[in-house]
């Protein structure tokens, strides 16, 4: 573009590729508030930018990494959190952010995500939980609530939905937070935490998916922001197991579990690195 | 602003004035900042921009507290506000 009607700067523009944006999420959806809470939390929490690496793997919310202005990576299906641990292991000195959607690191990457949870490898996982694939159509999820409507489903999803709180914490994450795009704020403030702890720590952020699952549970972005507001209650230090996703008596929020536990590149220095005076 | 009961330090909290700048070219039209402005600052405008949503515009002159509630909530990273310069500061 040539002609620029605007020279506004947004005050995030500096840590946004802004030759990418606008983005290609739809209006309405919530990944882009999301980003943004991550963004200012990254530049709140005063961690060393230029050590910073985001990693995610395939979805809407994977775009993530593509438009942020530092070391991104993006990667194949599921597969964000291995990628991730490698990094962090090659350099333990990055701070490695995973930004994913709900699909790619609970049910395609399933299996990486409990493993790394139990690990307790140093890494921040952020994850958008938007209810479906989004980025394929609307398909059903496994965090898809049960009786909702997606392509997949026209009668109805018979499935229960993860606890996505409840298997990160019984995997062996050492903090766990739940909150909407409405609760920005408080988002920001979890994911500044997180960022500036030390540990697996687990975010999952409810966002609405308007072209996906919306359309098809006649729920508009601003109904289920609505829906954010009136039924959210925020109860900080609940178990993860009485927190399921109700989304007919409401949905708790917060953070559940934030506890300290050697990670796993402490253990490993400690166990598998031989002091090199006792091989003598 | 109205209140139940008033601050005992209200009269020495200065509230500071805001002002919203919106990147008109990057709004979608979701209306989050409309809906969710606490100070009912922004409206929809009748026009469109060069993609075809009506972005937001300013209703109330002068009502925004600097809050950054819809620079936060926005998005696509359009709308943001900046403290006013008042005569005091």
């Amino acid at each position: 573009m040539t002609k620029r009607k605007n020279q506004l700067t947004h005050p995030l523009d500096s840590l946004v590729r802004t030759d990418r944006i606008p983005h290609i999420w739809c209006p309405g959806c919530g990944i882009g508030t999301a980003f943004s809470a991550c963004l200012i939390a990254m530049k709140s929490s005063g961690i060393d930018l230029q050590k910073t690496t985001m990693v995610s793997g395939i979805g809407c919310s994977a775009r993530v990494p593509g438009y942020t202005n530092l070391d991104s990576y993006h990667t194949t299906h599921g597969r964000a959190i291995p990628f991730a641990t490698g990094m962090k292991l090659g350099n333990p000195e990055l701070n490695v952010v995973v930004f994913s959607g709900d699909g790619d690191l609970f049910a395609i990457g399933g299996n990486h995500f409990i493993h790394g949870a139990r690990r307790n490898m140093d890494i921040t996982v952020i994850c958008v939980n938007n209810l479906n694939y989004g980025m394929t159509g609307g398909q059903v999820a496994a965090t898809t609530p049960s009786m909702s409507k997606t392509t997949t489903t026209p009668m109805g999803n018979p499935e229960p939905p993860f606890n996505l709180p409840l298997l990160a914490f019984a995997s062996g994450a050492t903090y766990v937070a739940r909150w909407t795009i409405l609760h920005t704020r408080e988002l920001t403030k979890s994911i500044e935490e997180a960022l500036q702890r030390r540990g697996f720590s687990f975010i999952e952020v409810l966002a609405p998916c308007p072209t996906g699952y919306g359309r098809r549970n006649r729920e508009r972005p601003l109904d289920s922001l609505r829906f954010y507001q009136e039924k959210s209650i925020v109860k900080n230090d609940a178990h993860p197991a009485d927190i399921i996703l109700d989304y007919q008596k409401g949905i708790t929020l917060g953070t559940f579990v934030n506890v300290d536990r050697p990670t796993f590149t402490d253990i490993y220095e400690k166990t598998c690195r031989l002091d090199p005076a006792a091989c003598m | 602003m109205k209140f139940w009961r008033v601050p005992l330090d209200a009269t020495e909290v200065e509230v500071t004035q805001g002002v919203v700048h919106i990147i008109e070219d990057r709004c979608k039209g979701c209306g989050f900042c409309i809906v969710y402005c606490p100070r009912d600052v922004l409206e929809e405008s009748p026009h469109f921009n060069a993609r075809g949503y009506h972005p937001p515009r300013i209703k109330k002159e002068g009502a925004c507290v600097n809050c950054h509630y819809c620079e936060t909530i926005c998005p696509d990273l359009a709308i943001y506000s900046v403290e006013a310069q008042t005569a005091s500061s």
